[in-house]
């Protein structure tokens, strides 16, 4: 398993060459709560680094997903529709969220799990 | 003072608990500058004297019979059954506050949850929310919807839209953007048709075929609707529009001057998470008794906030209350035979003042239901006619359409007797 | 306890209503009418006789809390007695018998009571016109909003920002997006009243207003209105006052002199008129002299002592909502003035931040208080304190409905963690203030003693919690075509 990366806005990504994998982080989901629907969009489509693609609904919250990089996306999460509490069960392995294609670079502000943590705990 | 509870005495032990002297001591924050001297209304009355000075100005109207009320135009006088007041009356509904803890609210949450399932089946689609405030502004929501799913910025409205509904379809497209026309053919931009089924004038559209074009566009079918004549006319589910919304002022609801009334609004399953306002479900306990909630909040305002795709936070429970009421009550064949007598009279009426001298049907080639307008020589001098025999006669509708000179649109309904029919007709003759 | 569905009831053979026939020789729609033009399929609507009915409407009610059975300490909403008086006058024949299309000279009582409780509701305010046609707080929130765009427009300047404090209701930010306007949040300062600073850096020559509640959303006076009101005014900008808490000071002071150009009103919890379970509320709005053009249409005139609806406003937004607002509201809130007067309007808002203080003292100690009082009509208390025994601000609730209180306002304002959110109104005794108080500090001790027993309340109610991340689940898997059961509505099963 490649290294973890995390955002600010509480995504998670792993990077295998060009194929990246995209989700949210467990403090993302534990301050969600239960999550009951997921609006993703449809593989094809291509995203900026930053842009919003969806969103995640619990009962009393709804949050906003940003893509941490630029890319096209391969593959994005069908047994989220049914199981959508795979994202609080296991964020970082079924309750993936998306796959893209790298377009360029990474970008420079990802970080690392130990810069990670200290955002979650602000 | 008529509804507080404290004694001098009860104010002075609180005071004294929060250890302050005066009520100063509890308003400091407020600016010395900005603190007022006194209202400026007068003193207050006892009951008596209020209910004296209201009834006063309730005195001030007219009040036409209603038996002897032609007048529509989208409120109408109808027969509401008392079972209706004896359930809205009761403290345990109307002093009731929104649903938000389900376990305290089982009572508004069930009728709620009945009155979904009964516009849902009212109108042939698949959900209805818990209700809008009127029809107008539930009409202006289903277009925001459409706009919202088809990302379309255009709104064509077709025919004779209750006036007063486009203008709020105005109001509510203008702030956003959206384009609203009239009168024109939908194209590949229109987000939505809408079209209202009978129309203002009282008179049946093509729903089908208007359903058809919308959709061959790519644009969504709005269709407003007459719950009474859904009991005999064909409701949007069976047509296939998309949305549904109205006005269910009829459905147990007093005229009131205009309001407070329901609006209603169901649509098709994929356009759910669209719907705005509240939305109840059923669920269950840990001991797996039934029970419902308020569900899919995650949609509304208070959480989305500037993302929410309506700003509602309200229903009107209570009037949806009264329409539920009277659903159960009347029935499928009560509300067939209420349309019934309602269109049946309708055009005995019709036939008698079109052979009066200089009456016309001002559509005659139309299909109409229990409103129809009628082209008449001089019509303020024919209303005021009717005025003095303690008629409230047709609605003048050239105020908003300049096509419509000398139009008077008629409503009957069953309150409307036979006899009521000949005063009416004596009247003119 | 639990009660079937109508639909579940539902008889074949029940006895439906006696209704009128025709009495006229006239066809029916089924010999008239194109076969494609009729209903196919009769609606599916339950069948069952009148008794049966009202037994059924009963026994719901009775699984309802209620004003009138119930204290209701919840934050923001105002839920005051609801006096018998204002339904009478009502259920008067001469209001509830009025077409709205009747000719004005034939309801000059009605236009009469919409132009004084017009009067009456811009001297509680302090504005000059008030429009009497929004159907609720949010819906007059939007109206006020897009009177604000129109005056901009008009004098040519395009304002496309409107800023909402964060501790703000979410009505506040929707209603701005949907009338076009970008929202900017400003923050509040650690004393939960906005922070002038952060306000100051947010202000330009794009923001058209500024939403604002006094007292705000923690139930604090915000102090610095004066000010607030100087720079806003000094951009150019509007400020609107949310009158979600109007309750805490008519009579002591006015939003229209602290520098609000518009005031929303709701008369559903500042005056007395009901509920209802969730609406027909009344949002009226009052507006300044600069915004007067605005108004929706119409707005009732006086001319020659006689009251008109004047439809001819040249530079209106237009209309909100069909006919002239919920007027039945509007009786009720008239009725609710006249009795009480200015001097009991005046001791409404005194009393209501007399008890709220009072509650406030007593309930301190047993929850944390983040902000230093004295508090208006309101507090925030935080049930973080509770935390360490895995009690939140829910299981609070949901032990004060196990006690017969309804349970206050949690979770709000979102800057407060653990909020609870109290506001007892003047109509509730010192008595059941008391009593209040005391399940606070029983629930407290539970919390200590045996905190797993909280998690399971409320016992002996309908119902205990229900599982709502099972009924949402359940119907995104209907919407997605995964399930035949709907949840949000009956349906036969097959």
């Amino acid at each position: 398993m490649a290294d973890r990366r995390y955002t600010k806005s509480h995504e998670w990504l792993t990077v295998e060459g060009k194929n990246v994998t995209v989700g949210i982080t467990d403090f993302a989901q534990a301050q969600l709560g239960d999550v009951v629907f997921l609006e993703l969009p449809a593989p094809g489509r291509k995203l900026s680094a930053g842009e919003t693609f969806g969103v995640v609904e619990s009962v009393k919250a709804a949050s906003d997903l940003y893509s941490p990089i630029g890319g096209r996306i391969t593959a994005v999460n069908e047994k989220l529709k049914e199981h959508p509490e795979l994202i609080n069960s296991d964020p970082y392995g079924d309750g993936w969220i998306l796959k893209l294609e790298l377009t360029g670079e990474l970008p420079g502000d990802l970080l690392d799990e130990a810069a990670y943590k200290k955002v979650a705990e602000a | 003072m008529p509804y507080l509870v404290h004694s001098p005495e009860d104010r002075a032990a609180m005071l004294a608990a929060l250890g302050v002297s005066s009520m100063d001591d509890l308003l400091i924050d407020i600016p010395r500058s900005l603190r007022l001297s006194a209202l400026e209304l007068p003193a207050g009355l006892s009951e008596l004297e209020t209910m004296a000075q209201v009834k006063s100005l309730a005195a001030r109207n007219r009040v036409f019979a209603d038996r002897l009320t032609f007048r529509g135009g989208g409120v109408y006088r109808r027969f509401i059954p008392a079972a209706v007041a004896a359930v809205t009356s009761k403290p345990e509904f109307y002093s009731a506050y929104t649903p938000y803890q389900p376990e305290a609210s089982q009572g508004t949450l069930q009728a709620i949850y009945e009155f979904q399932t009964l516009i849902a089946e009212l109108t042939g689609l698949d959900v209805a929310n818990a209700s809008m405030y009127d029809g107008a502004t539930a009409v202006a929501e289903a277009a925001m919807m459409a706009h919202i799913h088809t990302g379309r910025n255009e709104i064509v409205v077709v025919g004779y839209l209750h006036p007063e509904y486009l203008e709020v379809l105005r109001a509510f497209s203008e702030g956003r953007g959206i384009k609203v026309r009239r009168g024109t053919e939908p194209n590949s931009k229109t987000a939505a048709v809408v079209f209202q089924q009978p129309d203002f004038l009282g008179l049946l559209v093509d729903a089908a075929g208007l359903t058809e074009n919308a959709h061959s566009l790519g644009a969504l079918a709005i269709a407003c609707v007459d719950p009474i004549s859904l009991a005999i006319v064909a409701p949007p589910g069976e047509y296939g529009a998309d949305i549904a919304a109205g006005e269910g002022q009829q459905l147990g609801l007093s005229p009131s001057y205009g309001g407070p009334h329901v609006g209603f609004i169901a649509c098709r399953k994929d356009l759910v998470r669209r719907l705005p306002g509240r939305l109840i479900g059923s669920a269950h306990d840990s001991a797996g008794r039934r029970g419902f909630v308020l569900t899919l909040t995650a949609r509304e305002q208070h959480i989305r906030r500037e993302r929410a795709s309506s700003n509602i936070c309200t229903n009107h429970s209570l009037c949806a209350l009264a329409a539920s009421v009277y659903m159960t009550y009347m029935g499928a064949d009560g509300m067939r035979q209420v349309a019934e007598v309602s269109f049946k009279r309708a055009h005995a009426l019709a036939e008698r003042l079109a052979a009066l001298p200089g009456w016309e049907m001002a559509f005659p080639e139309r299909q109409f239901l229990n409103e129809f307008p009628i082209r008449v020589p001089k019509a303020s001098a024919v209303l005021r006619k009717l005025a003095r025999k303690s008629i409230l006669g047709g609605l003048d509708v050239h105020r908003w359409f300049r096509e419509l000179k000398g139009v008077l649109t008629f409503a009957c309904t069953e309150v409307n007797d036979a006899r009521a029919l000949d005063e009416l007709v004596e009247a003119l003759a | 306890m639990t009660e079937l569905l109508s639909f579940e009831k539902s008889r074949q053979n029940a006895h439906g209503p006696r209704l009128p026939e025709a009495d006229v020789e006239s066809p029916g729609p089924d010999d008239v009418l194109p076969r494609e033009l009729l209903r196919a399929q009769p609606p599916g609507l339950p069948r069952l006789s009148e008794p049966e009915i009202m037994r059924h409407y009963s026994r719901l009610a009775s699984m309802n809390y209620s004003i009138s059975e119930q204290f209701y300490p919840l934050g923001s909403c105002t839920m005051k007695y609801n006096p018998v008086a204002n339904e009478a006058a009502a259920a008067l024949p001469g209001f509830t018998d009025l077409h709205p299309y009747q000719d004005e000279e034939t309801v000059q009582g009605a236009l009469s009571l919409m132009w004084r409780l017009e009067q009456a509701l811009c001297a509680v305010v302090g504005v000059d016109r008030v429009t009497l046609q929004p159907a609720a707080g949010a819906h007059g929130e939007w109206t006020a909003l897009r009177m604000i765009q129109a005056f901009h427009r008009s004098r040519g300047e395009a304002r496309t920002e409107v800023l909402v404090p964060d501790s703000a209701h979410g009505t506040n930010p929707a209603s701005a997006a949907l009338s076009g306007f970008r929202v900017v949040e400003v923050r509040s300062g650690p004393d939960g009243r906005i922070s002038l600073a952060d306000l100051e850096s947010k202000l330009s020559p794009r923001v058209a207003a500024l939403m604002l509640t006094n007292p705000n959303t923690l139930g604090l006076f915000e102090r610095e209105i004066l000010d607030v009101a100087e720079i806003v005014h000094a951009t150019g900008a509007m400020l609107y006052y949310d009158g979600a808490n109007l309750n805490a000071f008519m009579g002591i002071c006015r939003p229209g002199d602290m520098g609000f150009d518009a005031v929303h009103m709701n008369l559903h919890k500042t005056f007395t008129t009901p509920h209802g379970g969730g609406g027909p509320g009344a949002g009226p709005v009052g507006v300044k002299a600069d915004l007067v053009p605005f108004l929706p249409t119409p707005t009732v005139e006086r001319m020659n002592g006689q009251l008109k609806l004047d439809f001819k406003r040249p530079k209106s937004i237009g209309r909100v909502r069909s006919f002239y607002g919920n007027f039945g509201m509007l009786v009720r809130a008239y009725t609710y003035i006249v009795a009480m007067g200015g001097d009991g309007l005046t001791q409404a808002s005194l009393d209501a931040v007399l008890g709220a203080n009072y509650l406030r003292h007593e309930v301190e100690g047993l929850l944390e208080m983040p902000h230093e009082g004295p508090c208006m009509h309101e507090f925030v208390a935080s049930a973080r304190n509770l935390a360490p025994r895995g009690i939140k601000a829910l299981d609070v609730a949901k032990g004060l409905l196990e006690r017969d209180f309804y349970a206050p306002t949690i979770y709000f304002p979102l800057v407060v963690p653990e909020a609870i959110m109290v506001e007892p109104t003047e109509t509730e005794s010192k008595a059941t203030l008391d009593a209040f108080a005391a399940a606070i500090k029983e629930i407290v001790t539970q919390a200590d003693e045996s905190p797993e027993t909280l998690h399971e309340a409320p016992h002996g109610l309908p119902v205990g919690r229900l599982d709502e991340v099972a009924t949402a689940r359940h119907i995104n898997a209907y919407l997605q075509g995964q399930s035949e059961d709907p949840i949000l509505r009956w349906k036969k099963a097959p």
